[in-house]
């Protein structure tokens, strides 16, 4: 399945999702029923900032304003966003 | 209760073939473990209303009905699993609505940071319980189901509560609770797929789990009753397919393969003291639910030693971690990462050596007990026998020896 991700698309968690820091994992996670998922850092930071109100666009500015040692970290966004949208963690607000 | 949580497969997929996810440590830290258990699966109760042909519990449960672990140390082995790491929670049995303080438990899930789990028949489920497990804060409710005939439901898990079971799906979905629903698939329901999917589909099923048995506990000893044909489970899997192709992500399918009808093992509780830790009714912590059954071991219990200790000192816990403990043909296997030797439980009780391959391995020496079982299944005068439903009286035979009916050819008691 090709998810299309736009720029000016907004995301949130799906339902029954939850999305929480792990002490003990030193790492962000998204539960569901029956699964989770352990997030990299970079995935955490991207999946940390859906929040239903946001656009990709803005998620990416932010990200970039975050990291601005980290180059070319759109076209990972871009396919974080792909992933999480394909296996169904987040939902298309707008 | 039934089998093979979706966890296990969940776990695997996610975690393993992701970029972006990272990876498990897994079958890598022999004796010091960097593992964390991500799984608490707490068996509340071995006491149960059904009395399923299938049920995995142990077939000598009943000796573990009478000296249940109190509200308050269930409590306190929540708050020490969530410091080793335990996120997810199955509050599982028997059936643990028989217990009158699944709410108090449920509070302190959620206080704790759990994603909780409530696996259950749907026998005790009251609207008003059902509120207070909203309120509390319990994230989903995982219902089985048997068939879509009143007939099958009914005669597998003997009783009757096939009315019953469609009304708490109603009531599970009424809350906003997501559908989450597992079928134990054997020879009684697997010609009915294609009616239990659209049954799930018309409940507003969200996820499904078809589970084919794994023989253990109660369902080893009804194996040749339960046992479908190879070709049955194919076209169950081809139907599962087109259904998955249908439906899309609206409702998710998971089906548990039966490992007998492959050629390799399955990576059980995705490797042993990994990821998966279980308490039981007792208090037991084991790193699988039968483990009980292999020889030589003592499993640590929460009323003596705490479950840090279980998870990362307990020699139960170590013994099988990594793949140190292995032997021909495994040790030298180019896929033992795979698969770590399948399970021990079954390499026991169908072998009686817990350290060698899994039988279901076409490369174990041992392969001709399943290439027997599969026969035998389809022998009318075997298969006719009639089912050893999990009943207390049954149990109660087994456990105190007076009954050896149909377990003579295992190593342990199922
Ligand atoms: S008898 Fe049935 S409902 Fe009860 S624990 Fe066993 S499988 Fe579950
Ligand atoms: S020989 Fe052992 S490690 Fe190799 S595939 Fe069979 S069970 Fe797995």
């Amino acid at each position: 399945m090709e998810n299309n991700i736009q720029h000016s698309d907004i995301y949130a968690l799906a339902h029954h999702h939850r999305f929480q820091w792990e002490e003990a994992q030193q790492s962000y996670v998204i539960l569901f029923p029956e699964g989770m998922v352990k997030l990299h850092g970079g995935a955490g930071e991207v999946i940390k900032r859906v929040n239903g109100k946001a656009s990709v666009a803005d998620i990416v500015a932010d990200l970039k304003a975050a990291f601005p040692e980290a180059e070319g970290i759109e076209a990972d966004i871009i396919g974080m966003f792909e992933m999480a949208v394909g296996k169904a963690w987040l939902r298309k607000i707008n | 209760m039934t089998q093979a949580s979706l966890g296990e497969s969940v776990v695997q997929k996610a975690i393993k073939n992701e970029k972006q996810v990272q990876a498990q440590n897994n079958g890598v830290a022999a004796n010091i473990t960097q593992t964390q258990p991500l799984w608490l699966l707490a068996e509340i109760t071995y006491r149960c209303p059904l009395h399923c042909a299938f049920c995995y519990n142990p077939t000598d449960y009943d000796k573990h009905t009478h000296n249940e672990l109190s509200t308050e140390q269930w409590i306190q082995a929540l708050r020490d699993a969530r410091k080793l790491g335990a996120i997810q929670l199955g509050i599982s049995g028997g059936e643990p609505l028989l217990r009158d303080d699944i709410e108090e438990i449920v509070v302190e899930a959620h206080k704790l940071g759990y994603y909780s789990n409530l696996i259950t028949s749907g026998v005790g489920l009251t609207e008003k319980r059902i509120q207070a497990f909203k309120e509390g804060g319990l994230d989903h409710i995982q219902l089985s189901m048997h068939d879509i005939t009143e007939e099958i439901n009914n005669f597998i898990t003997n009783t009757k509560t096939f009315e019953l079971k469609k009304k708490v799906a109603a009531m599970i979905k009424s809350h906003g609770y997501p559908m989450v629903l597992n079928v134990v698939i054997h020879r009684y329901n697997i010609g009915h797929m294609r009616e239990i999917l659209e049954m799930a589909d018309a409940l507003g099923a969200d996820y499904i789990e078809l589970a084919n048995t794994q023989y253990y506990g109660w369902s080893l000893v009804n194996r040749n009753q339960l046992m479908p044909l190879k070709e049955q489970v194919d076209e169950a899997e081809k139907i599962t397919n087109e259904f998955r192709e249908k439906f899309g992500s609206k409702m998710k399918i998971f089906f548990v393969v039966p490992d007998y009808f492959s050629n390799r093992p399955k990576k059980c509780m995705n490797g042993w003291g990994e990821v998966f830790m279980i308490v039981t009714a007792n208090g037991d912590v084991l790193p699988c639910h039968s483990a009980r059954v292999l020889p030589g071991l003592e499993f640590p219990n929460v009323r003596e030693n705490g479950l840090e200790w279980a998870w990362k000192e307990s020699p139960a816990f170590n013994k099988y971690r990594g793949d140190d403990w292995m032997k021909e043909p495994c040790r030298t296997c180019p896929e033992k990462e795979n698969d770590l030797g399948g399970c021990r439980c079954q390499a026991f009780l169908l072998s009686g050596d817990a350290e060698s391959a899994d039988p279901v391995c076409s490369l174990s020496p041992n392969h001709y007990l399943i290439e027997k079982a599969i026969e035998d299944s389809k022998n009318p005068v075997l298969a006719s026998q009639p089912i050893i439903f999990r009943t207390d009286k049954n149990s109660k035979k087994y456990a105190s020896g007076e009954s050896t009916e149909r377990i003579e050819e295992f190593h342990a008691l199922p």
